[in-house]
């Protein structure tokens, strides 16, 4: 693979399943990320880290047209979002949804469907089996027909995995899905993820826990609100950086 | 006696048309805003649906000013206009101004009913004889209605259980995770545009019936019950239905009974009984049974303790 793309003397779009360029969001009047010139490089498992409020989140919701951009430019596989949804699975924050809703894990997961399924067109048995499938990977398939209130933390982290499993897409774009999970589902996690990697797949995480960056992840993006730094963890993930990441109020460079 | 006199206001749905056409106008109500009203409830929206059912009000004083006549399809297309500025209105304030939700909810909600009492009242003032009659639209007197408007409100709800049919997917993944639905693709400005404007019917549907005042009772009552039973979106959705149905036809019933009674709050106290007893009786997360279920562990683990010390006991006994 590596060698077929060098050959080419490959353009970016080719190398690079998301290519981020000169973007600024803002909220209100707030700047919550300031021209970020950023590209995730494909098959790696990347790490977004930085303070609260440093903008991580916002950043993968860019990716997706979740948040308004205020200028600069997204494409995903070359393409901009809206042409490669499909090539996109997306975890949202575990906080972000009332888990009291009345439904059940299976169903939660057959959501990750509904994109494809499209208007009007209803889940059915195939859905159903895809579902049950993934569900199955994460664990969970003794789970499937619990409200999923009842699940626990770490469960309700993997029924999310479940869906973007079920959306069977090439970049997976997570926020915090290692955040108050217990470490058997951490590891259950993280190995379902390696296997993505391997197949060739794009992971991408908002990440808090510094301490294990260098040991789960290949490619780090540090932010807070401007890029600090991105790349290989070997090459950028230095103390001087993190220095740089976790300054107090970091000022706008204009 | 009383068994009697019950039994016939029972029948009467059967033979006296006049209460037939109450009670079906009722129920339909009743179905129409207990299956809407799941959404809802679970987006916590029931002020938003408080605050567009106030806002109607005076959307029912203009269409009369205008048109000058009680044309009863006017009315609700007033009503249903109003019903959305009010939402318009609540929306533009908490995304321009630093005003939270709840209190431009408020605002909202008093300024346009303030402005359709006003209305009402400066209508009533200047006479006329057909003017009287437009303050049922507050509590709702269900016994005024007539057989074209229950055909026009039928027509209404099937046009909400069309589109809640048709888009029941859209709707169900937006409730739960909206940003997800959204990196899908799906367009949930345009979809939350559309569950707002069958919520605007079901409130309009409910102005003959139940009354501007009371009808977000209408939408939070009845779902909040049937959640106690389910944890099913659909199958909330047909019990919510169900118990607004039920609460119509006898409510409404009840309140035939009694000259000039307004059907709206008999109806508001059907739904809130049967809302009190599924809070208390459901199985799951009834008040009656998570007590003795609590009762019961309770008991085990005082046998518990009690065997581990009476073992205690006898240990010490043979030391």
């Amino acid at each position: 693979m590596d060698q077929k793309s060098s050959k080419k003397n490959s353009s970016s779009e080719n190398e690079y399943s998301v290519l981020i360029q000169n973007l600024s969001v803002t909220y209100k009047t707030e700047p919550a990320l300031w021209n970020i010139d950023l590209n995730f490089p494909k098959a790696k498992m990347i790490a977004i880290v930085g303070p609260n409020g440093a903008g991580k989140s916002t950043l993968i919701k860019a990716v997706m047209g979740l948040v308004p951009i205020t200028a600069g430019k997204v494409s995903v596989f070359g393409k901009p979002y809206s042409k490669n949804r499909d090539k996109v699975a997306y975890v949202p924050q575990r906080g972000s949804v009332d888990w009291d809703f009345p439904t059940d894990a299976l169903d939660v997961v057959e959501m990750g469907l509904y994109g494809k399924l499209g208007w009007f067109r209803r889940p059915n048995s195939k859905t159903r089996d895809i579902a049950r499938e993934c569900l199955d990977k994460v664990g969970l398939s003794d789970y499937q027909d619990r409200q999923i209130g009842q699940l626990s933390g770490g469960q309700q982290q993997r029924v999310f995995l479940a869906r973007a499993l079920a959306q069977d897409a090439q970049i997976y774009l997570m926020d915090e899905p290692l955040n108050g999970v217990d470490v058997i589902t951490e590891k259950t996690i993280l190995s379902i993820l390696e296997n993505l990697r391997k197949e060739g797949k794009t992971i991408v995480m908002v990440h808090h826990e510094l301490q294990t960056v260098d040991k789960y992840f290949d490619w780090v993006v540090m932010v807070n609100r401007n890029l600090i730094t991105h790349g290989p963890i070997k090459e950028v993930f230095t103390k001087e950086n993190l220095d740089r990441t976790y300054q107090e109020k970091q000022r706008m460079s204009i | 006696m009383a068994l009697e006199e019950i039994l016939s206001v029972f029948l009467g749905i059967f033979t006296d048309y006049t209460l037939r056409y109450v009670a079906l106008g009722s129920a339909i109500l009743g179905i129409t805003s207990g299956a809407l009203g799941c959404f809802t409830v679970l987006r916590k929206q029931s002020l938003f649906g408080d605050a567009i059912a106030h806002a109607a009000l005076p959307g029912i004083g203009f269409a009369y000013l205008f048109a000058g006549v009680k044309d009863s399809l006017l009315l609700m297309l007033g009503a249903a206009i109003f019903a959305w500025f009010g939402g318009i209105v609540t929306l533009a304030i908490t995304n321009t101004t630093k005003i939270k939700q709840d209190a431009a909810l408020g605002i909202t909600l008093s300024v346009f009913f303030g402005l359709g009492i006003v209305l009402l009242t400066f209508l009533q003032s200047i006479g006329g004889s057909s003017q009287g009659g437009l303050d049922r639209f507050l509590f709702g007197q269900a016994a005024a209605l007539i057989e074209s408007d229950v055909i026009n409100l039928g027509i209404l709800a099937a046009f909400c259980f069309v589109v809640l049919i048709l888009f029941y997917k859209e709707f169900k993944i937006m409730t739960f995770d909206s940003s997800f639905s959204q990196s899908l693709g799906f367009p949930i400005k345009y979809l939350n545009a559309l569950l707002t404007s069958v919520i605007v019917v079901a409130v309009v549907i409910g102005l003959h019936t139940v009354g501007v005042v009371l009808m977000v009772s209408m939408l939070i009552a009845p779902a909040a019950a049937a959640r106690q039973w389910t944890s099913n979106l659909k199958n909330m959705i047909i019990l919510s239905a169900i118990f607004g149905g039920l609460s119509g036809i006898i409510g409404s019933m009840i309140s035939s009974t009694t000259e000039g009674m307004s059907t709206g709050p008999v109806i508001v106290i059907t739904i809130t009984a049967i809302l009190g007893i599924s809070l208390i009786f459901s199985p799951k997360q009834g008040y009656l049974f998570k007590y003795l279920r609590n009762q019961r562990k309770s008991q085990i683990s005082l046998d518990n303790i009690k065997t581990i010390s009476d073992n205690e006991k006898e240990n010490h006994g043979n030391f």
